[in-house]
Parts: structure tokens; sequence; C-alpha cells
């Protein structure tokens, strides 16, 4: 602990209260001077090292009317299955969704300083408002920054919307590596949906049409995926605005001849 | 007991190859645009290529996030620049800034292998290649990222420029007209695509001369 002395030759120099990392603790003047003691009190500064409280994949596609994403309502905590209703797809704004996997709390937290932002827009009482690309690249920068001072938001985030026709689908994840595409996935789903997405997705896909080819995603994650649950959340985000839909499960067919008699090709595997 | 470490890197490589080559009167400045990581591809649709004045393209392959910050870094330099001078910033001079913004940044690197191209102040064509924390120099014609193993040393056989050690000095610009460089980088990349994994998707090349800047798109492998 470093304490120092500061003299300041100033009738007029009025002392400023530093919060984080120093504290005044008296001063005394006199005819000329002003005496500040101040005592030196950093803790070393945590950082992230790992997540707690995890959401796994998010897959996301463009479709004809605007964006359509898709996630799990699960939160695990390591291999525990702590919490089984997570909204890890939110509205930001009147022309964009987020997703988020990875730490909840740091998605919570995401969410307060988009919060921010968007209140500061509406502020402006302009008629203006951030559309998803603003959004997205805010996104970017912050989590560039926490990177770049080794204590990341340990998030992958989608983010997409529609703004004046033009529909808009980015992702960002926690190193602040960004990009957009017509489909985007997190984790696993990068693995699992990309290739579905790749083979089957068009330009103006109908809602229906749309719905079931994440569907088709969200069930091969549940099947192979081991930190999926069977409770989907599908939120869509048109030029109108943005609907989060009710959780569902999915059907899942587990009478596969392969899943029943798993070693029928190689005897003595398991 | 020790201090723990993250076991987690704030760099990635997101792979792909750049080219740029100098000719009399142009500059061909040329990159794929895949984005991948590990194993997978992201997207098969990213432009590594970046204008960054009038007559200066840079073209770069390595970490995204640090590349598209390095991106916004010089453009806010040479708007600023722009402001002051009321001119835009040569290319020998963009140069400069781009060396230096590198090494600033030397003792937590910007994971970024950058290619600049575009055209001097008498209208030639000039490269000037470099390292992730900044050391550069003026050539002929250069490569860097994951290709560029497999590419320069084709280069090397196509355009070897003349020693810069000779007297008197011999320009180390190609002869090659515009039209006959542009194939050659096209003839490249489809020969990184066939070994590179990292290389492929598509290829977007950048041609400035004294009429302007103009972009070109090839097909290229998939997988």
């Amino acid at each position: 602990m470093n304490i120092e002395n500061y003299n300041v030759n100033s009738p007029i120099f009025k002392p400023t209260l530093f919060f984080n990392r120093f504290c005044v603790s008296f001063f005394s003047t006199t005819a000329t001077t002003t005496t500040i003691q101040v005592m030196d009190s950093i803790a070393e500064t945590q950082r992230t090292l790992y997540p707690y409280v995890t959401g796994s994949s998010v897959v996301a596609i463009k479709y004809k009317d605007g964006i359509l994403m898709a996630a799990d309502m699960g939160g695990s905590y390591g291999s525990t299955l702590r919490y089984k209703s997570v909204e890890r797809v939110k509205p930001i704004g009147k022309h964009s969704l987020l997703g988020a996997s990875g730490e909840i709390s740091d998605f919570q937290e995401i969410l307060r300083y988009l919060d921010e932002l968007i209140l500061n827009d509406n502020m402006w009482d302009d008629g203006n408002s951030l559309g998803p690309k603003e959004v997205h690249n805010y996104l970017t920068r912050m989590m560039y920054n926490r990177r770049n001072k080794f204590n990341p938001l340990w998030n992958s985030l989608v983010l997409g919307g529609v703004k004046n026709g033009q529909k808009y689908l980015g992702t960002v994840n926690m190193i602040g590596m960004s990009f957009e595409d017509n489909h985007v996935a997190t984790g696993l789903g990068n693995h699992l949906a990309r290739p579905i997405l790749r083979d089957e997705w068009h330009e103006n896909l109908t809602f229906e049409e749309a719905v079931r080819l994440l569907e088709k995603c969200m069930r091969v994650l549940l099947y192979r995926d081991r930190s999926a649950v069977n409770k989907i959340q599908i939120s869509k985000i048109t030029e109108e605005g943005s609907t989060v839909y009710a959780p569902f499960s999915l059907k899942t067919y587990w009478d596969f001849s392969a899943f029943k008699n798993p070693t029928a090709g190689a005897e003595g595997s398991w | 007991m020790t201090k723990q470490h993250a076991n987690w890197s704030p760099y990635d490589n997101n792979g792909g190859s750049c080219v740029a080559i100098a000719g009399a009167d142009y500059c061909v400045i040329a990159a794929d645009t895949r984005m991948s990581t590990g194993y997978n591809i992201l997207t098969r649709e990213y432009s590594k290529i970046s204008q960054l004045a009038e007559k200066s393209v840079m073209a770069s392959s390595g970490f995204q996030a640090d590349v598209k910050a390095l991106q916004k870094v010089l453009s806010a330099r040479h708007l600023i620049y722009q402001h002051q001078h009321n001119k835009q910033m040569s290319c020998p001079a963009m140069a400069q800034l781009l060396s230096n913004t590198l090494y600033y940044k030397r003792f937590f690197p910007y994971y970024s292998f950058n290619v600049l191209g575009g055209l001097d102040s008498e209208g030639k064509g000039c490269v000037f290649t470099y390292d992730a924390v900044g050391s550069y120099e003026r050539v002929g014609y250069s490569s860097q990222g994951s290709g560029s193993t497999l590419i320069m040393p084709f280069l090397d056989n196509q355009l070897k420029s003349p020693s810069p050690l000779l007297l008197p000095a011999q320009d180390a610009v190609t002869p090659l007209s515009e039209t006959e460089a542009v194939d050659l980088v096209k003839t490249v990349f489809a020969s990184a695509t066939e070994r590179d994994i990292y290389t492929g998707d598509k290829l977007e090349i950048v041609i400035l001369n004294a009429s302007g800047i103009r972009r070109e798109y090839m097909e290229l492998r998939k997988d």
C-alpha cells in the first residue's frame, strides 16, 4: 500500500474524488498549501477465466419477410441442466433481435448496455432509430474492447433485423470476430446446423418453409448436442416488428434400428 | 499459489491469402473471400480488401477482428489527414502510417498480415508488404496469408524483380500489361486453392490505374 502526499500551492485547488482506485483519507489546509493524503488501494482486477451458467447454440436465417431465430431455453451449470426457462433471444429496439449462447450473466449485462443505448437513441426523439447494422457494430466494438483487456464477455451473439426493407443478419463472438451472412449459428450449431442450411437455404423462403428448416436444425442439435434441451423458442423479426413465439418441444424418433442395436455392424463395439 | 492464467486466447486465425502486383501504371490487389476458424468455414463471402485512400488499397489476412479494427483506425486517421491537409494521403504516406500503427501495438500485436497496393505520386504502381508488427518494404509484388508459401515462389518465378542492390537502380515493377497481371493473379489463386484448405470460395480483384478503381470477381473451388 502506497501513501502519497500531494502538495498543491493553489488556494483555489479543489480535491477530486477518484472512486475505484483511490480514496482521499484526509486533507489539511495551511495558509498557502493544501496537503492531501491519498491511499493507493488497487485490488488485482479479476478477469473472466471460464463461464458458469451457459446457453447452447443459436441458429438464425434470413427469409422472405425478415429474420427467424431459434434457441432452446436451457441454462446449464457445467453438466447440470440448472435452468429450463431461459429466454436466449430478445428484441432490441424496433428493428433487431439478439440471440446469445455462452455465459447467461454476461448476456444479461449486454442487454443492460443495449437498453441504455436504445434509451439514449429514443431520447433524441428525432424519428430515427438504430437499425440492426448499427447495433451489430456497437456489439462488435464492445466485445473487441473487452477482449483487448483480457476480460471477455463470454458469449457468441447473433444479431438479426430488418430496417427499411433491408434484411441484416450478423454474428460476433467473445474475441470480437464478426461477420454477416444469410444464415448463422453459434457453437455446435456451426458444425451441425450450417451444413444443413448451406444445402437447403435459398432466397425468399416462406415463413412456413423457414420454420421447418429451423426445426430440422434444432432437431439435429437436440439429438447430438448434449447440452441441448427439448424446449425451443423461435423468434421472428420483420418490418412490422418482432414476435417471440411460445416455447414448444420437438417430436423425436428413437426407433431407428441403428439406435436399437448400435453394435450390429461392429461386434465388441459400444 | 501461482497466478491463474487464462486458458483462453485473444487470437484466432481466420485464414485466407492476399496478393498485390505493381505495374508501370497500374496496381492489382487481390484476396480470396473465405473466412474460416479451425476446420470450419464461417462464411464464403467476406471481403479482406479495404480502400484506405483514393490510391491506396490494403488486403489483410489473419485475425479478422484485428483486421477490422486496423482498417477502422487507418480510415479514421485518413479522414483527419484530409481535414488537416485538404488532400488525399499518398500511397507511400499511407504505407508509413500503417507501419507505425502496427508497431504501436508491438506488445499486443494486430494479428494481421497486410499487403498495401496503390499508385505513387508519379502514377507508377507500388506494393508494400508487412509483417504483423509493422516491418515493411516497397516491392514489385508480394503475397501474405495462409497461401503465401504456395503463391510467393510462383510469383518469384514469373515476376522476378532485379536485385535492389544493382546500380543503376532498376525498376521493380513488372513489365506485364494490366490484363496479363490480372490473369496471373487468377492462375495463382486457382493453384493456391487446390492445396491450401483456407483459400477458396471466391476471388476478389481490385485494379487501380489512372482512370480509377475497378473490381473483378472469380469463382474458386469451394472444398
